[in-house]
């Protein structure tokens, strides 16, 4: 197995007297889609946010590329190429596709925006995500579907070679044909070299496209499994209890 | 089917048109139709209205408002509004006559001083909503007043101020001459076209094509036209000779143009535009996307009270006077109804700067024609109000129709 893209280690992280991260390890490999599962209070956004720059973990180390790193805004994240997307899309509805893909960081020549420029690269990346079901790029992002958003939210974020992919329940709001859509859509994410973290309450989602899954239970990670290796109710077991037997034991 | 090449035909743009006006995006369809209803309903009712004669006078009559109008643009789409910018274009037009009048200032530097008053007191409004945090709905309420008070006590006992500046006058009273006007036309139209082709080609180029080449060829043909009977129709007599002579173009037609295309270039072509729609289209998207959400609010309210300085020039211009109303009365109700009858959105993240032109002439065609009419003060507002709540519930009934 290859090293790592990204790899924590001893993670803690307390709001006042709440402490939500106990000494998380966790990893993330490039090629490769990870789920991160829980319970809610889990912990599972405190994570992300971490590793998106949101917030500052208090300690532990965290490790990208091989080389360890200090992440304190979300800049920092993006400058790593580690892209977000939130379960919300933070989309802006009254732009087009391209207009979105582009947001706050417009190509230009002179002071003068670089259409032509801007949707012949949207487009290819479109296009190497193999999204067929917009018709046009120049569609307002309002007039689009729930899943054809997301994939549009998902385009954005790998537009900018990005080596990380962090996606928040993805498949949250989305009907069963959209679902099998962006799930499609993760699994050539991965295929297309990039590390893939997948948060997600759906153990179906999960067990279709997830190469490792991360359950978190009460703030502390309890085992890093191949998805080959376990069942379904094991998973659920690690989720609720902590534990499972059969499976790695929990630290 | 690759997006980029996505096959364009006479008829798919035509099914696309009519699907985003069922979806809520009317664009200025509903001020092109009452523009067209309003000139042949009062062509039949007054011989009187679609003169040459009358065509200048709508043009001079409306132009304070439409750039009033063209400055709450930027606010609108943000979603904010700013009610004071009737009385910031009557404060800024009292600081420039006052200049000139009592400290003998070139009209030039008045001008550009009140422009610095108009920028300092949408900044001073605009950070108080981006920075506190307070409703502009309840910031500009306020500067409503406050700029009332301070009109009224510039304006003084006198009551009104004088002005004798022919230059400035000249914006709204004088016309070039039939030659320069057409020479304008020729210039601007060529220079407009010429870009527009340009455009084309280069799309061609990196096989991006933003529109069909027929449809532009067609939009640019009846623009083409309609500019040229305008022009024709302003070359036109409108004075009595031979004692009186007045024909041309009014040069207020220029400061329009000339802001109209400032204004498009802004929201259309440059980073600073596209940020103002993402903004009214959702604030926390677009800061989450690195941009300074309170930089752009400031500036939008900066570059609204720039326009109604600017307005408030040619609303001296037009008078030869600054009065205690001036920008007060039905100036902002008409501005911000011209803005939303053109088709901006109350809510925010629609509108263009031709919205405020096209929206500015249906105002001013009711005002004008009704007037014409013989119709009462009263009526003519009642008639102004009512197509202006009739807009603004298009605009809210076409955003539910888009909410998916």
């Amino acid at each position: 197995m290859s090293d790592p893209i990204l790899s924590l280690r001893g993670i803690n992280k307390s709001f006042g007297p709440v402490h939500v991260l106990k000494d998380v390890d966790f990893d993330a490999y490039a090629g490769k889609v990870t789920a991160l599962v829980g319970d809610n209070g889990a912990g599972k956004s405190t994570l992300i946010k971490c590793i998106a720059g949101i917030y500052v973990a208090e300690s532990g180390e965290i490790t990208f590329e091989g080389k360890k790193v200090e992440i304190e805004n979300p800049r920092d994240a993006t400058a790593l190429g580690i892209e977000v997307v939130y379960q919300d899309l933070a989309l802006c509805d009254n732009l087009d596709i391209v207009q979105n893909m582009f947001l706050g960081r417009e190509e230009r020549t002179g002071i003068v925006l670089n259409e032509p420029s801007m949707e012949t690269l949207a487009a290819k990346t479109l296009d190497g995500l193999s999204v067929r079901t917009v018709k046009s790029i120049r569609q307002v992002v309002s007039s689009l579907s729930g899943g054809q958003r997301q994939t549009v939210a998902i385009a954005r974020a790998v537009l900018w070679n990005s080596k990380l992919v962090i996606l928040d329940e993805p498949t949250a709001a989305l009907g069963v044909a959209q679902t099998e859509q962006v799930l499609k859509l993760v699994r050539r994410l991965a295929d297309n070299g990039l590390a893939v973290i997948l948060i997600s309450h759906n153990l179906n989602d999960v067990f279709a496209v997830a190469d490792y899954i991360a359950p978190l239970y009460l703030g502390t990670m309890t085992t890093q499994v191949q998805t080959k290796d376990v069942s379904a109710s094991q998973v659920v077991e690690l989720i609720t209890t902590g534990k499972s037997a059969g499976v790695g034991a929990s630290k | 089917m690759n997006s980029a090449v996505h096959e364009l035909s006479m008829r798919s743009v035509a099914t696309d048109y009519i699907a985003r006006v069922k979806s809520g995006d009317i664009g200025a369809l509903p001020a092109i139709l009452g523009l067209l209803a309003l000139g042949i309903i009062f062509k039949f009712s007054s011989d009187y209205f679609l003169t040459d004669r009358n065509l200048a006078n709508l043009i001079t009559q409306s132009a304070p408002v439409m750039v009033i109008a063209m400055g709450l643009i930027f606010v609108l789409l943000l979603g904010e509004i700013d009610l004071a910018a009737g009385f910031t274009s009557g404060v800024c037009g009292a600081s420039m006559v006052l200049l000139i009048n009592n400290h003998k200032f070139p009209w030039y530097v008045a001008f550009i001083v009140s422009m610095i008053v108009g920028t300092a007191l949408g900044f001073a409004m605009g950070l108080l909503r981006a920075r506190l945090g307070i409703p502009s709905f309840v910031v500009t309420l306020s500067a409503f007043l406050a700029f009332q008070g301070v009109l009224l006590l510039m304006a003084g006992e006198g009551g009104t101020i004088p002005l004798q500046d022919r230059f400035i006058v000249a914006v709204e009273n004088n016309n070039l001459s039939p030659t320069q006007s057409w020479i304008f036309y020729v210039v601007a139209m060529s220079a407009y076209l010429l870009y527009g082709l340009r455009r084309v080609i280069r799309g061609r180029k990196a096989n991006v094509k933003l529109e069909l080449f027929k449809v532009w060829l067609l939009r640019n043909a009846i623009l083409t036209v309609l500019a040229g009977a305008a022009t024709y129709m302003l070359n036109g007599q409108r004075g009595n000779p031979p004692q009186s002579s007045i024909k041309g173009m009014p040069i207020v037609v220029l400061v329009l143009l000339g802001l109209l295309f400032a204004g498009t270039f802004t929201l259309q072509k440059t980073k600073f535009g596209r940020y103002l729609y993402a903004v009214g289209g959702n604030a926390e998207a677009a800061r989450r996307a690195g941009i300074n959400v309170t930089y752009i609010r400031t500036m939008a309210f900066v570059i609204c009270s720039g326009f109604a300085a600017i307005a408030g020039m040619l609303f001296a211009s037009r008078s030869n006077s600054i009065s205690p109303t001036t920008g007060g009365g039905t100036t902002l109700l008409y501005a911000v109804g011209a803005a939303v009858i053109g088709g901006t959105s109350l809510f925010g993240g629609r509108g263009k700067m031709r919205d405020a032109v096209l929206g500015g002439l249906v105002v001013a065609t009711i005002d004008n024609g009704m007037g014409l009419l013989g119709f009462s003060s009263g009526t003519q507002y009642l008639v102004t109000g009512g197509v202006l709540l009739l807009s603004a519930s298009v605009d809210a009934i076409s955003r539910k129709g888009a909410a998916v």
